[in-house]
């Protein structure tokens, strides 16, 4: 194949000097570059602006002007028992939706797999699907008005002599509070990928597993839950990769009504460190240790999938 | 629960029978017993291999579909209820109004008459159309323009966006960015930092690949360059990815208030969204607002049912659009999904 009769991007592209590949891919170019400068602008130039994490950093003065000084910020972070609490509170609440969120929508989509009727499954999940494009102010809000001190379940109980009941400042109960909103709100959503998976499967295998006698319970053994297997690893390494990032915005929505024990998590520190009390390097510093330990996260989760002979999130191509 | 799982792709794909001619490779099971009955609790949907349902597994699994949907719907319909709720039934109800009782829209009439909420309304209708015509637009010329491997660049320019999915800047530098920048207190700044994102650019990349190159090919030969494949061929292909992505922005748009927060001081400037936080949930009276001052007028408004005016406000053009796209959600998210 030569040059001239080949479409752009064929393989014999080693042949071609780069200058003619540049100019006849130029549309090409040109469509990358408005996202590209974006990104760089939005994406990349914040990236470096992380070196005010080693400055003593002081808006007045600027990044260029503000002196270095080594990693004393870092020290500050790592012996702030306010950073510990917040990675600590972080920690928990993955956990805690790692063992009562994630499970939901693999439930659900198998319940609403076995909804034989068409029309009836797709209403349901136009249902469940909907609350995850609400913002969390509604779903906060929305909460609060149920389960809050003024909300609908306190009233009932008022009327029935128990006073005091309100969810939304109770630490002790903010845990659960936090997993079912995260329910409520993405547990629907969460399943469109199951199902997705569902869809792929064979026929043929479950017909052939009811010739070989299998029961409901078997199949659903043997091959429903084989094909979700590799949605579920791929999951599971995301959610790992984000495990210091836990709904930032449902949290700095409630933290002022529950308390910083419970509710103050990395990103919220963050937030009131750096913009809210202007100690920026500081703030920067906490940031830069969470994207960096975050990014570890997920490389490793991949690894191990790999070595667990999966394909993960990324490959070599 | 019971959880005989059937599978989707081997009911929906055969069209249900209309006559009682057995369809060649579905015959008929042979009838026994009260046949009429096991032929309605069958259903016609049910594959052959599949035994007969449990009526008992049946009854907890319909009880549990109904439980998830009234999960979602109840609360909804409470909100729109009361937003609707003369002050009397609030009374009466003791908070969020469950039993229709006197109707009345003055609660919109209130927030929609100017101040506030009616100034935030039209801020979030501006960014959100703005914001998703821009990300939507550089989302799709980049990723047609990533749409095509061993063109010039290709793949460094695919790490550029990548990278960004694993590693963020952070809050506090993006925040001095946008401050260096001068975009604090402009609307800009509620749009531009999140325009582009590398998950929906390589949504409609995977989606763009999958075209078969046949197509643009032949559109080449006849001297179409890249930009006429675009708009002629790619993009009505494409309909229903672009349709899914815009949708994802316009919701993020629609939906922001954190970023309103960081880099919007002059509250005259706040989008709906942070309207709602600081009224609705933290219950802050506005100063100068049409709405603050409802709590302490006389007449049938007063604070709840403006409220949950607000809350409808925010939630209506989720409503209005979603049916609209919702049904290239399994199309659209997954094909990205498996294959970004």
């Amino acid at each position: 194949m030569t040059a001239t009769s080949s479409p752009p991007g064929a393989p014999s592209r080693r042949r071609i000097p780069w200058t003619v590949r540049a100019r006849r891919d130029r549309s090409l170019l040109i469509m990358v570059a408005p996202a590209v400068l974006l990104l760089a602008v939005f994406a990349y130039v914040p990236m470096l602006g992380n070196v005010v994490a080693w400055q003593d950093y002081s808006p007045y003065v600027g990044i260029r002007e503000s002196p270095f000084i080594g990693w004393a910020n870092f020290a500050r972070v790592l012996t702030n028992p306010l950073f510990l609490d917040a990675v600590a509170n972080t920690l928990v609440i993955t956990a805690v939706q790692l063992v009562f969120f994630f499970p939901v929508p693999i439930v659900l989509a198998l319940l609403l797999n076995s909804v034989l009727s068409p029309g009836l499954r797709t209403t349901i999940q136009s249902i469940v699907y909907l609350p995850h494009f609400f913002s969390w102010v509604i779903v906060v809000t929305i909460f609060q008005q149920i389960f809050g001190g003024a909300g609908m379940v306190a009233t009932r109980l008022r009327e029935a002599g128990y006073s005091g009941f309100d969810l939304m400042t109770n630490p002790d109960t903010f845990l659960l509070l936090l997993t079912a909103q995260s329910v409520w709100k993405d547990a629907g959503w969460g399943i469109i990928i199951f199902l997705a998976a569902l869809a792929t499967v064979d026929p043929q295998l479950y017909e052939a597993s009811v010739v070989d006698g299998a029961g409901r319970w078997r199949r659903m053994w043997h091959v429903t839950l084989p094909a979700l297997r590799p949605v579920i690893i791929l999951l599971l390494i995301l959610r790992l990769g984000d495990a210091l990032t836990v709904g930032f915005e449902q949290l700095i929505l409630q933290r002022g009504a529950v308390g910083t024990d419970v509710a103050e998590v990395l990103d919220t520190f963050v937030y009131y460190q750096g913009v809210v009390n202007g100690d920026w390097a500081f703030a920067a510093a906490a940031g830069l240790v969470k994207g960096l330990v975050s990014l570890a996260l997920v490389l490793g989760a991949n690894k191990l999938a790999h070595l667990v002979g999966e394909a993960g999130v990324y490959q070599r191509a | 629960m019971s959880a005989d799982i059937e599978n989707k792709t081997g009911t929906t794909t055969r069209p249900a029978p209309s006559s009682t001619t057995p369809e060649p490779g579905r015959p008929r099971q042979p009838a026994r017993g009260p046949s009429r009955y096991r032929a309605l609790l069958r259903g016609r949907n049910r594959p052959v291999w599949e035994e007969d349902p449990n009526p008992l597994g049946l009854l907890v699994k319909g009880a549990a579909l109904l439980l998830i949907v009234a999960t979602v719907v109840y609360p909804l319909y409470t909100v729109v209820l009361t937003s609707l709720s003369t002050q009397a039934d609030i009374t009466r109800s003791g908070g969020l109004v469950t039993v229709p009782g006197g109707l009345t829209f003055a609660a919109y009439e209130q927030i929609l008459s100017g101040g506030i909420v009616t100034r935030a309304t039209i801020v979030s209708i501006g960014i959100t159309v703005v914001g998703t015509v821009l990300s939507t637009t550089v989302s799709v010329l980049a990723a047609y323009g990533l749409s095509r491997p061993g063109s010039f660049a290709h793949r460094p320019i695919l790490f550029v966006f990548l990278i960004t999915m694993f590693f963020g800047a952070g809050m506090i530098p993006t925040y001095l960015l946008v401050s260096n920048l001068g975009l604090i207190d402009s609307y800009w700044s509620l749009i531009l930092p999140g325009a582009v994102s590398a998950f929906n650019v390589l949504i409609l990349r995977a989606f763009f690949m999958g075209i078969d190159r046949s197509i643009t090919d032949a559109a080449r030969i006849d001297g179409a360059g890249d930009w006429r494949i675009l708009g002629q061929i790619v993009l009505p292909m494409s309909k229903a990815v672009v349709a899914v992505v815009a949708l994802f922005y316009g919701v993020g748009y629609w939906n922001a208030f954190f970023n309103a927060m960081l880099y919007i001081n002059d509250n005259a400037k706040w989008p709906l969204q942070l309207v709602l936080r600081s009224y609705v949930l933290q219950g802050v009276t506005l100063p100068g607002s049409g709405v603050g001052q409802v709590d302490v007028a006389d007449g049938a408004v007063t604070g709840l049912p403006v409220k949950m005016a607000v809350m409808v406000l925010a939630i209506v053009p989720i409503l209005v659009v979603y049916p609209l796209v919702q049904r290239h959600f399994t199309k659209g998210v997954i094909f990205g999904a498996i294959k970004g």
